[in-house]
């Protein structure tokens, strides 16, 4: 997925950098930097009474146009990822697919501007604006499953899910429609002439799907190596991508069932990846194990538990060797300092 | 571009939304004048330096400046004569730290590293920001940052600076910095500003804009002077001029 | 918002850190970013039941926050800031996953608190990884770095424009949502709508700020392309540093650097 979302990033630069006039530039930052100030202003929502924010991508698709919108949402998740307590460096690939691809270059144009047409109203922009958005994240969820499926860590059946996912992202993806459907249809009356320029930025269909599936490829053979074999066996950045396309309109203050269960869900998948890189041949040992389904809670952990294989490391006099070295670090960081202070001084 | 004139003739624009900012407007600014343009808000100074170095175009009229209309083909030349201080110093230090925002005007003018280098010292100093070279500019204070933007377009060595409201928000003591290092530019300067006293004490020569078109254009005390100009135009007596009635002090004895 | 708010200030805190003119602040970024980068894969690619085995990695962090004269507490606390994420990762380990895996006289413990142990220990060494790259590189620095690494121009220059403005706009809509909450007394009128005007406001604000920041590009001769400000060196101390760390990084990565030491140690008194 790394290399997927690489190879995006570099096929949009070169796409950016070719066709878009330099105006573009500070748009597209100063756009990615609003997004973030745009999640600190929360509403209530109508019925559930909790509160919920801007998503991102598909309003980003809407101002920016496919290519611009996905650079920036793939910026705004490497800021997220980095600083923001959000954890999870591994997963930034899936989330920036999950995110960025999906509502930039399916849900935008083959669903938004098929909707709004060549003459767009006030109210067709914000029905746009919501189908849309709630395309976007059910396929966001479904990219999610199957990453999930084909990377083969989860013993969950496909069907179940599926059936997990999809309705808790309808709900999100009907409030992300509203908050996108009135922010836009609001920008659409104050300036209407800056949503017409965005969708004057060529439509997608003007390049050959091949070009894109070819920068795809090679990307994925040049970051192949390692990082790719840590994309398909790496379990915790799908676990923490559902997270992320979940929480992007974290829904807080539980007080009705469906908002208490999805806040159990997400705090349940919240996910930190737990980082784990099994060899080939251990991996497809432990197809059974129930990793994903420890981590949601509508699964039944029926899998029953197969014996780990025990590595070296655990092992008494291996803790024993741990607890020393672990001091032993401390103190050279120690005497580094010491040092270094009386070197300053 | 021998004399850096700056001629405006029967400028007008009008914006997409239909609001007719400027009505007309005509002047010639000659070498080594300091003007201030003044007026009330909304009465079309920002927009009218917008157009001094080509950041907005004309609906009707012309710009020359030292006698070269202002056109898409001379706009690289006429920015680099022209330096612009916009209003808002976050909109002009858009780099990550200090040293790369003023050295960004020069490398795009295709000076080499080591010029670069030492042009973006000499300014630093100049405005008395050597020290925070490194910083990133939103570790600045609000007189910091002006005085790093006014850095950015030294760092090109315009022969016409242009400022908006180049004191707006600063403390008085950031205002006086600023004043001075705006009195040892040897060249044109173009500034508006709702700092009366600052226009009074830094300029020959004062345009007054009122709904977008020119209702005065003199010295500053004659502009000063006339009461009911001031009054139609939403303009003050700068506080120097209005008489102290604690201290009895005689304006008039004060100026020059 | 709060949270946004604190991580901006967090940000703010970091960056000044990178000020810092230590021997590690004064290498060039790129040998820092590869080195971080050859961690991370080294700690992440290890097993889920590993955990002896990473703890000889906490010599980097130390070491790193040693050396750059970093605040010990200040990263630890950006790190523990994670830990309600990670613990509500592993914390089903235990409950799903019993099966003994190891002895301490007469407590068992079960391969989930194993992993559960390995992921917490996993996460604080990645994590607190690239906040020290950050805290003693600066995140402009890693950017540039980045770019001098293959990542594309284009991209490189969006996640400065993204970071520099982060600072501006966050206090812009801080004070608005301020503002709204002042005048919507309770509950009252934080609904959709003024959500809608109020985002939208501060979105075409945003739009302005962005024409008047390409204005003053072009005034100050912007054509389209950003160049390089500065020489980068790419040294002996740079080379030094990145070799030595990688081979340290690859040797514990295959050989249990705690296994070792332990079974000397328990070999020594039996
Ligand atoms: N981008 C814009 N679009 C439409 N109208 C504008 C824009 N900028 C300024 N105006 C209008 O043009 C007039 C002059 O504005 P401005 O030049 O900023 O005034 P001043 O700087 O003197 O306060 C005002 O009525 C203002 O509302
Ligand atoms: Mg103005």
């Amino acid at each position: 997925m790394w290399a997927v979302s690489a190879g995006t990033i570099a096929y949009c630069s070169a796409k950016v950098r070719a066709e878009l006039d330099d105006s573009k530039i500070p748009l597209m930052g100063v756009l990615g930097a609003f997004i973030f100030a745009a999640q600190m202003i929360n509403f209530t929502i109508p019925v559930t009474g909790s509160s919920g924010h801007l998503g991102g991508g598909l309003i980003l698709a809407i101002l920016l146009g496919p290519y611009a919108a996905f650079l920036t949402i793939a910026s705004v998740l490497m800021v997220q990822a980095l600083f923001f307590a959000d954890g999870g460096l591994l997963a930034l690939g899936c989330n920036i697919f999950n995110l960025g691809f999906f509502p930039a270059f399916i849900a935008y144009p083959l669903l938004y501007k098929k909707i709004i047409g060549a003459q767009p109203t006030a109210t067709r922009i914000s029905v746009a604006a919501m189908i849309a958005a709630i395309a976007g994240l059910q396929m966001g969820a479904f990219g999610v499953v199957l990453e999930t499926i084909v990377s083969g860590v989860s013993s969950l059946p496909f069907s179940t899910f599926v059936v997990m996912m999809q309705p808790i992202h309808l709900a999100i993806g009907i409030v992300e429609g509203l908050v996108t459907a009135s922010v836009v249809s609001f920008v659409y009356k104050a300036r209407p002439e800056i949503m017409q320029s965005a969708l004057n930025a060529r439509p997608i269909g003007n390049h050959p799907v091949r070009k894109i599936v070819l920068a795809f490829l090679a990307a994925a053979v040049v970051t192949g190596g390692i990082i790719s074999l840590l994309a398909s066996e790496n379990p915790d950045g799908l676990e923490w991508a559902i997270a992320k396309v979940t929480g992007h309109n974290e829904l807080k203050e539980p007080e009705n069932a469906l908002h208490g269960s999805l806040k159990v869900l997400q705090e349940k998948i919240a996910i930190l990846p737990d980082y784990s890189l099994k060899k080939p041949a251990e991996a497809t040992k432990d197809k059974l194990q129930p990793e994903a389904v420890q981590n949601h809670p509508s699964a039944k952990p029926e899998t029953k538990s197969e014996t780990p294989k025990n590595p070296a490391g655990t092992t008494v006099s291996g803790l024993a060797g741990g607890a020393i070295t672990l001091g032993l670090a401390f103190l050279i960081g120690f005497i580094l300092k010491r040092r270094n202070q009386n070197g300053t001084s | 571009m021998s004399h850096h004139i700056v001629e405006v003739r029967n400028l007008q624009h009008v914006y997409s939304d239909g609001t007719a900012a400027l009505k007309d407007i005509s002047f010639i600014i000659t070498h080594g004048e300091s003007v201030g343009i003044i007026g009330a808000n909304g009465a079309g100074k920002s927009t009218l330096l917008q157009h001094l170095n080509g950041s907005l175009e004309p609906t009707g009229g012309s710009i020359h400046i030292g006698h070269t209309p202002l056109s898409k083909g001379t706009l690289p030349d006429i920015r680099r004569t022209v330096g612009m201080v916009f209003q808002d110093p976050d909109d002009q230090l858009f780099m990550p730290t200090v040293y790369d925002d003023v050295a960004f005007g020069p490398l795009n003018l295709g000076y080499s590293i080591d010029d670069v280098e030492q042009r973006v010292t000499e300014v630093l100093e100049l405005v008395g920001a050597g020290h925070l070279r490194d910083k990133p500019p939103y570790h600045l204070s609000g007189g910091e940052k002006k005085r790093v933007a006014i850095a950015t377009v030294l760092s090109m060595s315009p022969d016409i600076l242009v400022m908006d409201e180049p004191t707006n928000g600063l403390d008085p003591f950031a205002r006086r910095q600023l004043m001075k290092l705006m009195k040892d530019f040897k060249h044109t300067r173009i500034f508006t500003s709702h700092d009366l006293d600052m226009v009074l004490e830094l300029c020959g020569r004062v345009i007054v804009l009122h709904e977008g078109e020119v209702w005065a254009d003199g010295p500053p005390l004659e502009i000063f002077g006339n009461s009911k100009l001031l009054a139609e135009c939403r303009l003050e007596k700068p506080l120097s001029m209005q008489g102290c009635p604690v201290c009895g002090n005689n304006p008039a004895k004060d100026i020059n | 918002m709060a949270s946004i708010h604190n991580a901006v200030l967090d940000l703010k805190r970091l960056d000044l850190l990178a000020n810092g003119n230590s021997s590690i602040h004064r290498l060039d970024a790129r040998a820092k970013v590869l080195v971080t980068l050859i961690f991370t894969i080294c700690v992440v690619s290890n097993d889920r039941y590993e955990l002896t085995a990473l703890f000889p990695f906490f010599i980097f962090p130390v070491a790193m926050i040693s050396l750059a004269n970093l605040p010990p507490l200040f990263i630890m606390k950006k790190i523990a800031l994670l830990c309600p994420f990670v613990v509500a990762v592993g914390i089903f380990n235990p409950v799903f996953d019993r099966v003994i895996i190891l002895q301490l006289g007469s407590i068992g413990i079960s391969g989930g608190w194993i992993s559960f142990a390995s992921i917490m220990a996993r996460s604080t060494l990645t994590v607190g990884a690239a906040f020290i790259l950050v805290a003693s590189t600066g995140f402009t620095a890693v950017c540039q770095a980045l770019e001098g690494l293959g990542m594309p121009k284009v991209f490189a220059v969006q996640l400065l424009f993204l970071y520099r403005y982060i600072f501006v706009l966050t206090e812009e809509s801080g004070r608005a949502s301020r503002a709204r909450e002042l005048r919507s007394c309770g509950k009252k009128g934080q609904g959709i709508h003024s959500f809608g005007s109020l985002v939208g406001h501060l979105l075409l604000r945003t739009w302005q700020r962005a024409e008047r920041i390409h204005m003053a590009m072009l005034a100050r001769g912007f054509t389209g392309a950003f160049h390089a400000s500065r020489q980068s060196r790419f040294g002996i101390p740079e080379i030094r540093f990145v070799l030595a760390w990688s081979a340290l990084f690859i040797f514990l990565r295959f050989q249990n650097a705690s296994q070792l030491l332990g079974s000397l140690v328990t070999g020594l008194f039996p």
